[in-house]
């Protein structure tokens, strides 16, 4: 009894950081992983997606819709950004990181001025339910199965979609797909606005269990760059086994010595992945593969 | 940590010149005024800058300090410690301010304190903190750990029991107040069954909170700093943790209480020296004028309380001194009766630490976020400098004494 307790209790904390790793990552590991731009904006979306599906849901939407609309309207924003800013640098790497921390800081001081220091959350649903002596979250676990959802429905559609197909060509060989006919300033844009409806999605997600303001984007910063960086550029041979590893490592070290100790183990990881395997796992397996 | 820096400093010089009471020549004494208006704290200090604009302008409408109009220099610091200092040598160099008003956390006032101790000018730090800066330059109204656990500790450990757990944030406020928690816990007879330090910017809690439920705490102790870890109280709640929490800074600075959903600050129990809703004639007064001028104002927290309270302080100091040099006003505060009727209770400059007293509300938040006042004390002191052996008014050590690390005795 103690024993399954103990590995039930240890799941959920993995299920818990690896939800997070993933939401967090995956609309970084289109922009950044896939596209090459290095989103430093990235949390800015996912406030935006966060503030958007809040006041949808205080206006009386049901909770999944509003969660929805934070991820559309974080796309539309992402589609906005890609036509004004980020198309004259896909090939200038660096350059998107000053403009994109440019956005952020506008983002952030504008949302600052015009909405006020916070905003009032709507509550995380669907109670808590008890196991052995502890009590858990029920919404976490929702936001553990999102999380594998979300995964599925991205292998679904990057493998058997036009849309996927004519994106995965467009980034590999940009000049060959447009001498086939492929309109790739529109492919670039969609597949810019779906990285940016992901982290708006993650927004909408988390927007329940956490505080409100125009900062919270910062927070997942780190998470989601240790997670792509690990991960490599692939979503699926990268960021999913990335998130899995980070996930026992901060679940186990937290655990054992506290917030810190967790924090430390991901950004140790990062430093050892980056120095054996310097294009992610994903790159290990693709090289091997091929 | 990526931290927004750099450019967008906004440099505002607010003259606050009411009509045109003042004689030509009346040289306006200056006042620089460096807060977080952006960033993570910007929250809890937004409110401090509108505080001390107010004051200010309350002051020029009655004719200024000493016939003098009162000019405010304020830059934003942006929550980077790097800015305080920055600005810190700016406000005292170039703009030659009279006195500064500046801070929130305690890692920024330790950044910026040597350089006001470098050029010899004079810092109010408005703001609660850890306690034990022994510095001459340095006038704090915040309460300090002596004021605020010794009163809540012992009360909250005779209504819930012994067993307590502290989460608090990992820099010097943090690791400081823990230990005043540690002491005071085992002189009241309760032990420690935990104790964790959370990085700053951390907002998940999922592990945190099972590691308290673990432990089987009677109640949590919850020093947590910034909008970020506020995270934790919604996820404490939504597992159902479900215990009795205490703060020396949680509701009072970020009104955790009016921006969760209840239940999730249920029997929150804090000891502030200044909320909004303390129902005493000042206090109502106070909040009226203050949505007057701001009246999109979320919350009117201590630290605003604070920094109004800290204006009208350095008025009497100056007018008694008839100087805004450092020395003619240390000489006012040494005659130990230098007090202002603050929003929430009368302060008192103690001479030994420049401290000041508060009247301290113990505010207990009930299932449906509102607050009550179970508990209330006057005129406490802030002792525990003065007792350890900082004196001011002989020595200027210019340090930071913990418990662990008390003032050198004298030899």
């Amino acid at each position: 009894m103690d024993v399954f307790n103990l590995i039930f209790s240890f799941l959920y904390q993995f299920g818990d950081a690896f939800a997070f790793l993933v939401l967090s990552a995956c609309g970084l590991a289109v922009i950044f992983g896939m596209m090459g731009v290095i989103n430093l904006a990235h949390g800015e979306f996912i406030m935006c997606g966060a503030y958007v599906s809040t006041s949808a849901a205080q206006a009386g939407l049901p909770l999944a819709l509003a969660i929805v609309a934070g991820a559309v309207a974080a796309g539309i924003a992402g589609m906005v950004v890609e036509l004004l800013v980020i198309r004259p640098l896909y090939q200038r790497p660096l350059d998107t990181i000053v403009a994109t921390w440019g956005i952020s800081m506008i983002v952030t001081q504008g949302t600052l001025i015009v909405l006020g220091p916070s905003m009032q959350g709507v509550g995380t649903p669907f109670g808590s339910f008890a196991m052995g002596g502890y009590s858990y979250s029920a919404y976490r676990v929702l936001l553990m199965a999102a999380a594998v959802g979300t995964l599925g429905l991205l292998w679904l559609m990057f493998t058997r979609t036009r849309f996927g197909l004519l994106s995965r060509a467009t980034i590999q060989v940009p000049h060959v797909a447009e001498a086939m006919g492929v309109n790739t300033n529109l492919i670039y844009s969609l597949t810019f606005g779906l990285g940016a409806a992901l982290a708006g999605l993650a927004g909408g997600l988390y927007a329940p269990t956490m505080t409100l303001v125009p900062t919270m984007g910062a927070s997942f910063m780190v998470e989601a760059f240790v997670t792509v960086v690990v991960g490599g550029a692939d979503i699926f041979l990268g960021t999913a086994p990335a998130a899995v590893v980070l996930g026992v490592i901060k679940a186990a070290l937290t655990g054992w010595q506290g917030q810190l100790a967790g924090q430390i183990g991901l950004l140790i990881a990062v430093i050892v992945v980056i120095r054996i395997l310097p294009r992610g796992i994903s790159g290990k397996i693709l090289k091997e593969r091929a | 940590m990526l931290k927004r820096s750099k450019s967008a400093v906004s440099a505002l010089g607010l003259l606050l010149l009411a009509g045109t009471a003042f004689a030509q020549d009346a040289e306006p004494i200056r006042l620089g005024v460096l807060e977080d208006q952006s960033g993570d704290f910007a929250l809890a200090t937004i409110g401090k800058v509108h505080a001390i604009r107010l004051a200010a302008e309350e002051i020029n409408a009655a004719g200024g300090i000493d016939g003098r109009p009162l000019e405010l220099v304020e830059y934003d610091t942006q929550s980077d410690n790097t800015r305080y200092q920055e600005f810190m040598r700016r406000v005292l160099q170039r703009d030659k301010v009279d006195a500064v008003f500046a801070g929130f956390s305690s890692a920024s006032r330790e950044a910026y304190r040597p350089i006001v101790n470098q050029f010899d000018g004079l810092a109010f730090y408005n703001n609660q903190y850890e306690g034990g800066v022994c510095d001459a330059n340095m006038i704090v109204t915040g309460a300090v750990p002596e004021q605020q656990f010794s009163t809540l500790l012992p009360y909250m450990i005779e209504k819930y029991g012994p067993n307590v757990y502290t989460i608090a944030a990992d820099y010097n406020f943090g690791q400081i107040s823990a230990e005043w928690v540690r002491n005071i816990v085992a002189e009241n007879g309760g032990s420690m069954v935990g104790e964790e330090f959370i990085p700053l910017g951390v907002s998940q809690f999922s592990q945190t909170i099972q590691n308290i439920q673990g432990a089987k705490p009677d109640f949590v102790v919850t020093l947590l700093v910034g909008t970020a870890q506020s995270s934790y109280y919604e996820q404490a709640g939504a597992a159902n943790l479900n215990l009795p929490m205490a703060s020396s800074v949680n509701v009072g600075q970020g009104y955790e209480h009016r921006r969760f959903t209840p239940p999730s600050l249920k029997d929150m129990y804090a000891t502030v020296n200044y909320v909004e809703e303390i129902d005493s004639p000042a206090s109502k007064a106070f909040v009226e004028k203050f949505r007057a001028k701001f009246p999109d104002e979320p919350y009117i927290n201590q630290e605003a309380s604070n920094s109004y309270a800290a204006v009208y302080l350095y008025k009497q100091l100056v007018e008694r001194a008839k100087s805004t040099g450092l020395g003619d006003i240390r000489k006012v505060i040494a005659a130990g009766d230098v007090c202002v009727d603050a929003p929430g209770g009368q302060m008192c400059i103690d001479p030994k630490s420049q401290h000041v007293s508060h009247t301290i509300h113990l505010a207990h938040v009930t299932g449906d976020h509102s607050i009550e006042f179970p508990a209330k004390w006057d005129a406490i002191k802030p002792y525990w400098l003065g007792e350890a052996g900082c004196d001011l008014t002989e020595s200027d050590p210019s340090a930071q004494y913990t418990p662990s690390n008390p003032p050198p005795a004298k030899g």
